[in-house]
């Protein structure tokens, strides 16, 4: 059937139309990126990872969601970023009753909410009851079980629950009491963490009357999130970025210097160096991977310093041959780990040769386990009854084992140098197998594997952060290991509260762990970050928690000063930055007064 | 056409049912899930949270749940009646699994239209490039011109994105700092991620466009106009022109196809807070709701395009017939 119009005059007409479409494309293209908002850039800007998954201190888990979380609230205590010790945040003091069991908090008179209000006793009750109910479906609610009542509360039915019965009291406006069930010896250490903090009762309720269908995340959004820390948040867009600017009504406001920090979602950590290499972040933190290595840990800026974590190859102690000790051991005592640090990871990380990590943990000093030795570890092998190269064809052949590990050029890197060891010491064939992310998870959860790479990291400076997860009843014990032993030591350690006794039975529990080896510790972790050298009260610790609050920057006079009294003999690295620093009203006013005059001057170590 | 129409929408339908169905079940397939993690939630944690995300239900109330039109919880139509309808097929994917305080439009709604300013510019981009070079090359065969044309293109071509990426960002971010490294926010951080988006689909439309007006070129009507007088310009232009277009406009609907793709791995080295980034992530992390929400956004997106590039070929040469299709 003839069309006449289109098939007379297409050509001008096509070509028209697409010519304006593709001029309409990309005048449109570049409006709509060039309408996206255009920013200053925040006085501050880092990243610490991918999205942050939630601003519901209730609901978030992870490390990146912890720095924003902690910069926008502030619990009862919080942690010294220096020392890890709990000192005062929210409250200004507290008694703990003799027994241990009752703690009583007086809030700062001054404490204030990011609209103004101010930040009361019945807040905390509110919000720890919200962190309790079973809906919130919070993880870290168990860590407040030892509540009196939060245990039948969180376990109750819907209409069984009554928070009337939880020992949480606001005693006054500024009183805040909570009694304890059971003995919580670090009670102090669990509440410096994140998902303690209060949560404005007014502003949440309001939202959800007026929304009642929503997912009840409403309040998150930066229009309508009320906190009480350092900042508020000012902007936020998913994936992409998240604005805190510094509270005008924080109790110590005229110690915070940055007015503004950005927190970027960055995916990917070379975009993240690239980042950081242009001056467009100050902050990266993140494993380097091992090809950038020795350049990176060359400049004054990369700083590693030992992390509360521990990479360690859970054992299936059900699966023979690994359900004998005695070839656990001998696996365990041919792995090279100092070959492994100073070959392959090479930042810094230390080998381990116990479960906790860098051997100890504050007053906290960890048994070593039986030294390196393939020598014994054949002897154990061919006990055993399995053949070994020295055995000269005697003994039954060592079966093939699995290494599974997650998906990760690092963790192959690191099995196949363990495997290797494995080969030549005692000649096991070990295959390696991995998995993404997920799959993995799950199969080692089903306990679908021989040996299984992990890591652990602690919340808390405290040896039984790390030894809990080997009790029988631990969903994060995965190896199928049971020791009666064990279990009571820990429940005992759990209920001491005098430090040197409760360590004794810290010590004797792993002792056991590392004679039965359900794991197999390889390295301690070390945090991994480049810091723009301008950068001041930056402080390094063990949770690699710096406190945003106190970040300022250097002027020229004390940035040279750092760089002199640094004797790491470093390469220089830029130091991009405002010249002539960005302190806090209090620090200029300190600085003010030591000089005498209007002259600034930097200040040294004791002033500040 | 209103035939070829009527028929490409009900290939739709069904095409975007196929593709939730299989989207929902392969997901659900894999193994673990969205709360799984290597510090394992408390068992009571772990069943409240499957209690409001519904993993709870058995997998067909979740299937019907999840296609729509009808909401089947507590709100919805045998509840409260206050959100009587919802699921994809209402154009509600429901809350996001891991990122917990947005929905699944939420995050649609914010990323795609970054992805869709990218592809479109990168398209632009790619054919504006392609077809100038092609034409170049064309104009005369055999030349320095045309050589280098020819060298360059193969050279896009066998380069992956991501290689070229790094290598725009090592020379114009770094040795001649003038572009940012990454970002997003204005113009200039979108130069370099929809370059290299665009070069390798610019190199296949240029040896494309090349391929297609020397063989048009070599044409009895062309050798009737230039014997007329008409300028080499106008030939070129004016009566090559449109029989070169064909085979590129075909392309069209594969490389935006390839340019959606693409842009995964671009966003991720530019830190672009497109929808490509959470195509891999709500996979990986199991993010049931989000991962449909993607799928089913691209699977349009693709379709769409390439109805689109159907209808424009059949204008660009009438001896096609739509109708006839079938």
């Amino acid at each position: 059937m003839p069309r006449p119009m289109m098939a007379h005059a297409p050509a001008v007409w096509i070509r028209r139309t697409l010519a304006a479409l593709l001029v309409a494309l990309v005048v449109g293209a570049v409006l709509a990126s060039a309408l996206g908002t255009r920013r200053e850039r925040a006085d501050f800007v880092f990243t610490g990872g991918g999205e942050v998954r939630s601003l519901d201190p209730h609901a978030a888990t992870g490390i990146p969601e912890g720095r924003v979380i902690r910069a926008l609230f502030e619990g009862l205590v919080v942690r010294d970023p220096q020392t890890l010790a709990p000192a005062p945040g929210c409250a200004e003091t507290w008694e703990v009753s003799p027994d241990g069991r009752t703690y009583t908090f007086h809030l700062r008179p001054d404490a204030r909410w990011s609209n103004g209000d101010p930040v009361t006793a019945a807040d905390f009750v509110w919000s720890w009851t919200r962190l309790l109910e079973p809906r919130t479906a919070a993880e870290y609610a168990a860590q407040l079980w030892c509540v009196e009542g939060a245990r039948e509360f969180a376990s109750g039915g819907d209409g069984a629950r009554d928070p009337t019965l939880l020992g949480l009291r606001a005693l006054d406006e500024r009183t805040f009491e909570v009694r304890l069930a059971e003995v919580q010896p670090r009670f102090l250490d669990v509440l410096c963490f994140y998902a303690f903090v209060p949560l404005h009762r007014a502003s949440i309720e309001a939202l959800q009357a007026r929304h009642p269908t929503s997912w009840g995340t409403l309040w998150t959004r930066p229009e309508h999130l009320v906190s009480n820390g350092a900042y508020y948040l000012a902007e936020r867009r998913i994936h992409e970025r998240i604005r805190l600017a510094k509270s005008p009504h924080y109790w110590d406001a005229d110690g915070v210097a940055m007015r503004t920090i950005d927190v970027l979602a960055l995916e990917s950590w070379s975009s993240a160096l690239n980042l950081y290499l242009t001056g467009e972040i100050d902050w990266v933190d993140g494993a380097i991977p091992s090809n950038l290595v020795g350049q990176l840990t060359q400049r004054e800026d990369f700083r590693a310093t030992p992390y509360l974590g521990v990479y360690f190859y859970r054992v299936n102690t059900t699966r023979p041959p690994l359900d004998d000790v005695r070839v656990r051991q001998a696996l365990s005592r041919t792995v090279r780990r100092a070959e492994i640090t100073n070959k392959v990871l090479k930042a810094g990380q230390a080998p381990n040769h116990s479960f906790t990590p860098w051997g100890r943990i504050g007053d906290y000093v960890a048994p070593a386990m039986a030294p390196g030795d393939p020598a014994a570890a054949a002897s154990l092998l061919a006990a055993a009854g399995f053949a070994t190269p020295a055995s000269k064809g005697a003994g039954k052949p060592f079966p093939k084992l699995e290494l599974h590990f997650n998906s990760s050029e690092t963790h192959r890197a690191l099995a196949e140098v363990v495997a290797h060891h494995w080969k030549q010491a005692l000649g096991i064939d070990a295959k390696l197998r991995n998995q993404e992310w997920k799959a993995f998870l799950s199969a080692q959860s089903s306990l679908d594997y021989d040996l299984s790479r992990s890591s652990w990291i602690g919340d808390y400076a405290d040896p039984g952060n790390f030894l809990e997860i080997w009790t029988s009843d631990s969903p994060n014990n995965r190896t199928g290991w049971k020791n009666a032993r064990y279990d009571e030591l820990i429940a005992r350690a759990r209920g001491t509260l005098v430090g040197a006794q409760r360590n004794a039975l810290y010590r004797e529990a792993e002792q056991i762990l590392l004679n039965e080896l359900p794991c197999i510790p390889i390295y301690s972790y070390v945090s991994q970050n480049l810091v723009n050298p301008r950068l001041g009260g930056f402080d390094d610790n063990a949770l690699n928690e710096p406190s945003l609050s106190r970040l300022y920057w250097r002027d020229g006079v004390e940035l040279d000063a750092a760089r002199k009294a640094d004797k790491r003999g470093k390469k220089r690295a830029p130091a991009p930055g405002p010249i002539n620093g960005l302190r806090s009203p209090r620090m200029d006013a300190l600085l003010f007064d030591a000089s005498g005059g209007a002259q600034g001057r930097p200040l040294n170590e004791e002033q500040r | 056409m209103l035939r070829f129409l009527a028929r490409r929408a009900a290939w739709f339908a069904l095409t975007t049912w196929v593709v939730i169905t299989l989207a929902f079940f392969l997901l659900r397939a894999a193994p673990g899930g969205p709360f799984s993690s290597e510090r394992k939630l408390h068992p009571s944690v772990e069943a409240a949270l499957r209690e409001q995300y519904h993993l709870d239900w058995p997998l067909w109330k979740q299937y019907l749940h999840t296609l729509g039109p009808l909401n089947l919880d507590e709100r919805g139509w045998l509840g409260d009646g206050a959100d009587p309808f919802g699921g994809v097929l209402a154009g509600d994917f429901g809350p996001s699994m891991q990122h917990r305080d947005v929905s699944v439009n939420d995050v649609l709604a914010s990323s795609l239209p970054i992805s869709i300013t990218l592809g479109s510019l990168a398209l632009a981009l790619a054919l504006v490039l392609g077809l100038s070079a092609g034409v170049a090359s064309a104009h005369s065969p055999g030349s320095k011109l045309d050589q280098s044309v020819r060298a360059l293109a193969t050279g896009g071509l066998v380069l992956p994105n991501f290689v070229l990426a790094s290598l725009l960002v090592l020379v114009f971010a770094f040795w001649i700092p003038v572009l940012p490294v990454a970002g997003f926010g204005t113009p200039r951080h979108l130069v370099l991620p929809s370059l290299a988006l665009a070069l390798p689909f610019a190199a296949y439309i240029a040896r494309l466009s090349r391929a297609g007006l020397l063989e048009t070129l070599s044409k009895d009507y062309i050798r009737t106009a230039r014997a007329k007088g008409a300028s080499r310009a106008r030939i070129l232009w004016k009566h090559a022109m449109r029989g070169a277009l064909a085979p590129v406009v075909s392309y069209l609907g594969p490389a935006a196809a390839g340019v959606l793709t693409g842009s995964l791995v671009i966003e991720r080295i530019f830190a672009i807070p497109g929808a490509g980034t959470h195509f891999i992530a709500s996979a990986l992390n199991r993010d049931y709701t989000l991962a449909m929400g993607v799928t089913v956004v691209y699977a349009v997106l693709v379709f769409g395009f390439n109805t689109l590039v159907d209808v424009a070929y059949t204008l660009l040469d009438p001896r096609l017939d739509l109708e006839q299709e079938a």
